[in-house]
């Protein structure tokens, strides 16, 4: 799982059926210091987060598991949305 | 998920049995802002996109999961057609 902040929403009305009711929000990954790493990309939400708020999300088929038993076709979803977060160097 | 957009199509007569009358397009992946970034890939189209609309692109074993995809060998499937994506910040 990466950490990550969301950064916008994307807006599809023709798309898979399993994705309807889905919110799919761009998220850019994030380093322990709050700076970005790597492309943003866009993830499936199944926690309610919002734009400006912390989470962290799986990649890979895991992401569609939250929507169990529904399998809608992504590879990210955020899982969690993050209160804060310590790191020790 | 991976934005896009759709800039060819693919022609293959010869391939394996189950991409038969499956539509495959080339697609440049772009950031949340539109700009283009990375390599081009071949996607599987499920939602009838066309060239120069932007997309939503499920990679990854997820692609199988998309609608009529069940156990195709597929890594990338196209399962959405952007109309907007909102970028806050």
């Amino acid at each position: 799982m990466q950490l990550a902040r969301v950064i916008g929403k994307v807006v599809a009305t023709c798309k898979d059926g399993a994705l309807v009711g889905i919110a799919l929000l761009v998220v850019q990954p994030l380093t322990p210091e709050h700076q970005p790493a790597g492309r943003p990309l866009v993830a499936a939400d199944c926690v309610g987060a919002g734009v400006g708020e912390n989470v962290f999300f799986v990649r890979g088929k895991e992401a569609a598991f939250p929507f169990y038993p529904s399998e809608p076709p992504v590879d990210a979803g955020i899982v969690g949305i993050v209160d804060h977060w310590t790191v020790e160097r | 998920m991976l934005l896009a957009k759709v800039v060819g199509t693919v022609v293959a007569t010869r391939k394996d049995p189950r991409l038969v009358s499956n539509k495959l397009m080339v697609a440049r992946p772009i950031d949340p802002r539109g700009k283009a970034e990375g390599t081009y890939l071949v996607a599987v189209d499920t939602v009838d996109a066309g060239v120069g609309e932007t997309v939503l692109i499920v990679s990854g074993s997820s692609a199988r999961m998309a609608a009529g995809m069940k156990d195709c060998p597929v890594d990338a499937a196209i399962v959405g057609i952007v109309d907007a994506v909102e970028i806050q910040e």
